[in-house]
């Protein structure tokens, strides 16, 4: 019933020329997308990735088992000194994820083109 | 329903379709889609603890002025409500990530009632969403 989550990383690099690890999301993020959210996140090296962006542009519904598996990648990307940054997301996910307080930790931009220009 | 994790999103699809029959608007559609979905999730896995034996019914009325869903379980209900969460607390690994359910329901919808059924069976969550806040 949940539509399958997938998950790819991409290296791109910033305009002002810091490299940035995108990872782009497909389909639901709910309790069945941990390999896929966390799984993806903890396989790229620590010691290299300092500026992580998300790309949720192509996902349709998240819910509040997905969104605990986001605060879970932020935890662990603080604890590695990390910073962490989200695009794509709809405006009611938007209002979502600055309600329980994301936007704290992670900075939400409309588009991977604003994202990359902050950075 | 089964308490089956993803069937929600029936539930979700039927309420927003009712929804927009009534004329609200798609900001207000998908404030009731969230808080329904976080409504069955929780019914699934608290009340019915995801026995699929045990069914989660949705029973959604439409009136002039207001869409009013009841989501029911086999549960004994909630002796009190969750407190809100913290995010700080949270990053900090005092608070558990999760946990953020019932929350999101009463921010996004207009009432949001938890009422404990008689002999510890039937509880329900009923959430109502109004065209009169439309003009907020």
């Amino acid at each position: 019933m949940q539509s399958e989550t997938k998950a790819h990383m991409e290296k791109l690099t910033s305009p002002a020329g810091h490299p940035v690890t995108v990872l782009r999301f497909e389909g639901d993020i709910a309790s069945t997308s941990k390999d896929a959210v966390l799984g993806t996140y903890q396989a790229l090296p620590k010691a290299t990735v300092r500026s992580v962006l998300l790309d949720f542009s192509k996902v349709d519904y998240i819910n509040s088992s997905g969104i605990a598996l986001v605060i879970q990648m932020l935890i662990e990307a603080s604890n590695s000194d990390q910073k962490v940054y989200a695009f794509g997301l709809s405006p009611h996910f938007t209002k979502v994820f600055t309600m329980v307080g994301i936007t704290k930790y992670a900075g939400l931009f409309a588009t991977q083109a604003e994202a990359l220009a902050a950075l | 329903m089964p308490s089956r994790l993803g069937y929600e999103k029936v539930a979700m699809s039927t309420a927003a379709a009712v929804a927009k029959l009534m004329g609200f608007r798609e900001d207000r559609v998908e404030d009731l889609k969230t808080a329904v979905a976080e409504a069955c999730i929780n019914a699934m896995e608290h009340g019915n603890r995801l026995n699929e034996g045990l069914s989660v019914g949705v029973v959604l009325s439409a009136g002039q002025h207001a869409l009013e869903v009841k989501v029911i379980d086999d549960g004994k209900g909630l002796k009190e409500l969750p407190p809100k969460p913290d995010m700080d607390r949270k990053m900090h690994g005092e608070e558990d990530p999760r946990g953020m359910g019932m929350f999101l329901i009463q921010a996004l919808v207009d009432e949001a009632e938890w009422v404990a059924g008689a002999n510890g069976k039937s509880s329900y969550v009923r959430l109502v969403i109004r065209l009169d806040a439309e003009a907020e």
